[in-house]
């Protein structure tokens, strides 16, 4: 009887991962090459992050990327942990089959489609397109994952500890924030990421409701590789790569611990 | 019991639903509404493109006037010119394949991860996620330094001694397929770890002791435990590949043709605005039937689990 990981096992799991990770380790190395031709190892040398720094255009699009994925994370967290809300315990409303449909056809749906509806949107209400209407279309893609991420938590939430709270008098929004919330907590955070790598990564969407003064990073990137390859969009792409990696994983290790934490508590607390 | 939402104020409770309903009916629902009207109508050579199908200061007279001008001449047109066609089934056909492709790679991969040690599993599972987080657009822009001529795939290859002119790959399907089922991976590999990972291993220790050989075992009891992964992680990558539009075009070549493409090119470059619309629209009627199917799928997974 087969226990544990054979040789076939193993050698899959190795050619899957150097399959997925050799592409982004060979960008790595290659923004430090010193050559201009991607293919050319010309030695080390940091001059293409210097020429990064130097990009004036690169600099706003980064910036313009930033603030937009940062308010529309916030705002879609909110609303996706509404929506969550509503779906998990309002049990039958109104259009509940409509609503539902609405929070999980963006998950699918081709981002050309997406971006097309809402471009046309603004133009048929005359809605000048730039900052705002990038963000509003961030906001509405990404409040539907967020929804699905918190959803999940709140399926698997003890009713009993809300219960118990208003038992004791405590009103149904202070129970909300000092019972609801704190457990649901990382997957709300978890939405929050996910909504915020989302907005970083968009090109398609962003591409269709933006106007003048708000062009994105990955717009930028796009376009400086549809004129050809440059090695100093390596360098910004390395920059990228190592920002979310240390987000991500610093993440994961802070609700792990919290995690362990929270568990340990419970068993405190379940001791006679 | 009492439900928690029937204590707190009626106007709360109103209030968390309507609050991300009335979003989406205004940024979710009304743009499709939009996207139809347009579909219907006309092309103008003006700001916007297109002759506005409702114009509320006419009144309903107008009203009636515009429903009598709606048109069918951009669906008409989609079926009399056979880019469209073409467009639509090339991209089934490309999706099609690269979810293929997804299956027989991400199976073993999501198998070994399921059979791996426990305690590694978390850290496997991270490692599948963390190229997902980082930009997509990077990772489909990583292959082009590869497969380019003068690439490092092809270098690498002539080193090995094992071509002597290099390959063209860059700006072809192959170039598509490999960047689909490389940006797509994550996709196929989690649901069907999932489904692999809950499986019970005294199954097919039963099999083996009722003298079912691996192999066999492996047809009749685990792949199909694992469909409901198969079915999800499918669905998963088929659906957003066939409005594909960055890996076509950075990747594939002039003769790639995919409907994302298309519509692209349709909106920007020919700024047929109506034409886009309706393309758009019969993309979203051929997804329809899988979108429907998912939806079904989750929420009867999610009442079981419940």
């Amino acid at each position: 009887m087969r226990k544990g990981p054979t040789l076939f096992n193993v050698v899959s799991i190795t050619l899957g991962f150097a399959f997925l990770y050799i592409p982004i380790i060979l960008l790595v190395i290659y923004s430090f090459n010193a050559g201009r031709n991607v293919a050319i190892w010309a030695g080390w040398s940091t001059r293409w992050y210097v020429a990064m720094l130097q990009n004036q255009q690169l600099l706003d699009a980064a910036w313009v990327t930033l603030r937009v994925a940062l308010l529309s994370a916030s705002i879609a967290t909110v609303l996706g942990t509404l929506a969550a809300i509503a779906l998990v315990r309002h049990g039958r409303f109104a259009g509940r089959t409509l609503f539902s449909g609405m929070v999980y056809a963006p998950l699918v749906m081709p981002e050309v489609i997406t971006g097309l509806s809402l471009l046309l949107l603004f133009v048929a209400i005359n809605f000048d397109r730039g900052f705002w209407t990038v963000t509003i279309a961030h906001i509405t893609f990404s409040m539907c994952f967020v929804a699905v991420v918190v959803q999940s938590r709140l399926v698997t939430f003890d009713r009993s500890l809300e219960e118990a709270a208003m038992d004791l008098g405590c009103p149904p929004f202070k129970t909300f924030f000092v019972v609801t919330l704190p457990i649901i907590l990382p997957a709300v955070i978890a939405g929050w990421m996910l909504a915020f790598t989302l907005s970083l990564d968009d090109l398609v969407i962003a591409s269709f409701t933006t106007g003048p003064g708000a062009t994105t990073l990955p717009m930028r990137i796009y376009s400086s590789v549809r004129l050809g390859v440059t090695p100093e969009i390596n360098a910004v792409s390395t920059v990228l790569i190592a920002v979310v990696t240390v987000g991500v994983v610093s993440a994961s290790l802070i609700t792990k611990r919290q995690e362990v934490e929270r568990q340990r508590a419970e068993r405190l607390a379940a001791a006679p | 019991m009492a439900e928690t939402g029937s204590r707190s104020p009626v106007r709360a409770k109103g209030l968390v639903v309507l609050v991300p309903y009335l979003w989406l009916l205004a940024f979710f629902l009304a743009p499709f509404l939009i996207v139809l009207k347009i579909s219907l109508s006309q092309t103008a050579i003006a700001m916007p493109p297109y002759v506005p199908v409702f114009d509320l200061a006419e009144g309903l007279s107008g009203l009636w006037e515009s429903i009598r001008q709606l048109s069918f001449d951009n669906y008409v047109f989609l079926t009399t010119d056979d880019l469209y066609i073409r467009s639509y089934l090339s991209s089934l056909w490309i999706a099609g394949v690269s979810t293929a492709l997804l299956l027989a790679i991400g199976y073993p991969i999501a198998y070994g991860m399921a059979r791996a040690p426990r305690a590694w599993r978390p850290t496997l599972v991270m490692l599948v996620i963390l190229p997902f987080w980082t930009s997509f657009l990077i990772r489909v822009y990583a292959w082009i330094g590869i497969l380019s001529r003068e690439g490092l795939l092809n270098s690498f290859l002539s080193w090995l001694g094992l071509i002597d002119s290099p390959l063209t790959i860059l700006s072809t399907n192959t170039a598509v397929y490999i960047g689909i089922v490389y940006s797509y991976l994550p996709f196929m590999v989690l649901p069907l770890y999932a489904a692999l990972e809950r499986m019970d291993d005294t199954l097919l220790e039963a099999a083996a002791d009722l003298g079912c050989p691996p192999l066999k075992a492996f047809w009749v009891v685990t792949f199909p435990l694992s469909l409901p992964g198969v079915i999800a992680g499918c669905l998963l990558v088929f659906i957003p590949a066939v409005g594909e539009f960055v890996i076509p075009d950075l990747l594939g070549g002039s003769d790639t043709l995919m409907i994302g493409k298309t519509l692209w090119a349709e909106f920007f470059a020919n700024r047929d605005w109506p034409l886009a619309s309706a393309v758009a629209v019969v993309l979203l009627l051929i997804l329809v039937v899988p979108i429907v199917i998912f939806q079904n799928m989750q929420q009867r997974q999610q009442e079981r689990e419940r």
